[in-house]
């Protein structure tokens, strides 16, 4: 029986160890937890060039997997590139550390217009990454009618041939929009009118997609699509029927910016990161590779005027004014979920 | 049992990625958040049984339950085939079945999307003849076609196993006695193979009322089931009470399946396959 026992505890301590993993070493490190296809390919052995600060490089799919990734501890992140929302939520729940802008000088590169957001209204946590706004990508071989408010996604000449988000707040937002409220809105009398707009509008859609979008637009699957400017830049490369428009209404523009965790093991080489992806030449690198619109004002500089005009990547301040940034809706999330749960109920 | 021992490793290995994790998700669910603290609650449950949720759960069950059926319709005679006694084709047929599910389900899914798709080879082959464009992706059909061909193989397996093993010679003794093919399968073939096909329906229904990449992929986020609706507590809303709520409901459901079929069983249970529930 006793020997039984040891031998219980000696293998249970086994496990422990091979659970926690190997031991620092002497090596400076800094561990990177970005979106997938987030950055330049070489960027990261630039820096790890430059400054002999090794990178350990994970990526994500959505904030909310960063976000139960990040909160559940284990893994010492040191730097992380979520959505504004998702940073004002984890301001809020304390798990970012003030940035020491001294070892930042880059930062002073970002746009003004990009600063004091209402999810770090003092710019203590973050520094902007990337930004982008939230249209429509439409097939002008398709679609006749002009795209310039949200209206057409519920115009039944399009029957079958539109794709929504599969994301509740950008969805329900659209239909906040439309109705004129706000894409933040946390009124359940509101939030339950754009239900019923959505309700009305589920004949008429295709599929509701995140990933997919892109493929199914390039294919000539359907003839509208919600998405992102920074990705109806790369499907337009691929289709040269399609166009993108920011609705009249106003939308959704998010800024993704760099921030440091509480758990960081390593804050200066964090902030040597950042800096380093602030630095002009690195972030018009990084922008020509993603496609999302950089808030860099040297990087913005050095791109083409082709680009710069094109009024996709960078529409004129009047679209972006018009815009909201999400806010985090804290516990009128459940509002949301009602919401998106009973349109699919039936 | 001298080599007690031995079975350590696996015992730590079940405390530590079974039962915690199941202790966990019990706790969660008799739970709920209170400011700070959590206390007990029957909130979760109470919150499930509103029409929308038994409605997501209704339709869950619905679509595993046609697929189900589908994938017997399917499997019983191509298991019937394989335990018949041409053997070099049976190794192969085998091979063809088993090969798909080497490959990652995501991809096996996404195959369907190409094929099903308005500019997808099945509607570009009807265009041949002026039929179409249909539209297949996207709907509660795709979803269930999708089901069906990913679990065949689950339905499939274990009848054969029931059939192969079974004693040939009471076939013969039936044909002996001036039964039919027909009377054959009905009075015979079939009834001795019913524990195979009870573990296939179980094999099949657990999965498919469980899934949740097949309804996103083929029902274009349309079809929500259950485990769409449990990926969204966790993942998005962040209420991990209600979604081990969800869990637990789930598996409840599950062992109900099990245990309706196992009454059925009972008097078959005497070989291999059928006792695995």
């Amino acid at each position: 029986m006793k020997k039984g026992f040891w031998m219980l505890l000696a293998m249970g301590l086994l496990f422990c160890v091979a659970l926690t993993g190997c031991g620092d070493s002497d090596q400076p490190m800094v561990y990177v937890y970005n979106w997938g296809d987030y950055i330049a390919e070489d960027v990261i052995d630039l820096f790890e060039e430059e400054t002999g600060i090794k990178v350990r490089y994970e990526m994500f799919d959505t904030n909310e997997d960063m976000y139960v990734k990040v909160k559940a501890g284990g893994n010492a992140y040191d730097v992380l590139i979520p959505s504004d929302y998702m940073i004002e939520k984890m301001v809020k729940e304390d798990m970012l550390l003030e940035l020491n802008y001294d070892n930042i000088p880059n930062a002073a590169q970002t746009d003004p217009k990009f600063l004091n957001q209402p999810y770090d209204a003092e710019n203590k946590y973050s520094i902007p990454y990337m930004w982008c706004t939230l249209g429509i990508i439409y097939d002008q071989t398709m679609v006749t009618d002009p795209v310039d408010t949200w209206e057409v996604l519920w115009n039944d000449n399009y029957a079958k041939e539109i794709i929504m988000l599969d994301s509740p707040r950008d969805t329900i937002g659209i239909a906040l929009k439309v109705l004129g409220y706000s894409m933040n809105s946390t009124d359940p009398a509101e939030l339950d009118a754009a239900k019923v707009k959505l309700q009305a509008q589920r004949p008429l859609v295709l599929a509701y997609l995140v990933d997919q979008t892109k493929e199914k637009m390039i294919s000539g699957e359907a003839a509208m699509a919600i998405t992102w400017s920074g990705d109806a830049i790369t499907i337009m490369e691929q289709n040269e029927n399609l166009r993108y428009s920011v609705p009249k209404e106003g939308s959704n523009y998010s800024i993704d910016a760099m921030v440091i965790p509480k758990t960081s093991q390593n804050k200066e080489n964090a902030e040597a990161f950042i800096n380093f992806m602030c630095r002009p030449d690195i972030a018009l690198k990084n922008t020509e590779y993603i496609r999302y619109s950089t808030p860099n004002m040297g990087a913005y500089e050095l791109l083409p005027d082709e680009i710069k005009n094109d009024g996709v990547g960078y529409p004129e301040d009047s679209v972006i004014e018009k815009c909201e940034v999400y806010v985090d809706p804290g516990d009128a999330i459940s509002l949301y979920d009602k919401a998106w749960t009973e349109l699919f109920a039936d | 049992m001298k080599k007690k021992w031995l079975s350590y490793p696996y015992m730590i290995w079940m405390a530590i990625f079974i039962v915690i994790p199941m202790a966990l998700v019990l706790f969660y669910a008799f739970t709920v958040k209170d400011g700070e603290s959590v206390r007990f609650s029957l909130a979760n449950f109470q919150k499930f049984c509103q029409p929308v949720y038994l409605k997501v759960a209704l339709r869950s069950i619905m679509l595993a339950f046609y697929c189900t059926i589908g994938c017997f319709l399917l499997g019983y005679p191509l298991a019937m085939i394989l335990a018949s006694k041409e053997y070099v084709k049976k190794r192969m047929l085998l091979l063809l079945l088993i090969l798909p599910m080497w490959m990652n389900i995501l991809l096996r899914t996404y195959a369907w999307m190409t094929l099903l798709e308005k500019n997808g080879l099945i509607n570009n082959f009807l265009g041949n003849f002026g039929l179409g464009p249909y539209q297949f992706l996207y709907t509660d059909v795709a979803v269930v076609i999708g089901m069906i061909y990913n679990f065949l193989p689950f339905m499939v397996l274990p009848i054969y196993s029931v059939l192969v093993k079974m004693d040939h010679s009471l076939i013969e003794a039936a044909e002996d006695l001036g039964a039919g093919r027909l009377t054959v399968f009905r009075k015979v073939t079939f009834p001795l193979s019913i524990p195979g096909v009870m573990s296939g329906v179980v094999m099949v229904f657990m999965p498919a009322v469980s899934t949740f990449i097949i309804s996103r992929l083929l029902g274009g986020g349309q079809f929500s089931l259950i485990g769409n609706l449990i990926e969204q507590q966790f993942l998005w809303v962040g209420d991990w009470h209600f979604g081990s709520a969800l869990s637990i409901v789930m598996m409840i459901l599950i062992l109900i399946s099990t245990a309706i079929l196992n009454h059925y069983d009972r008097d078959h249970d005497n070989e291999g396959v059928g006792g695995l529930w």
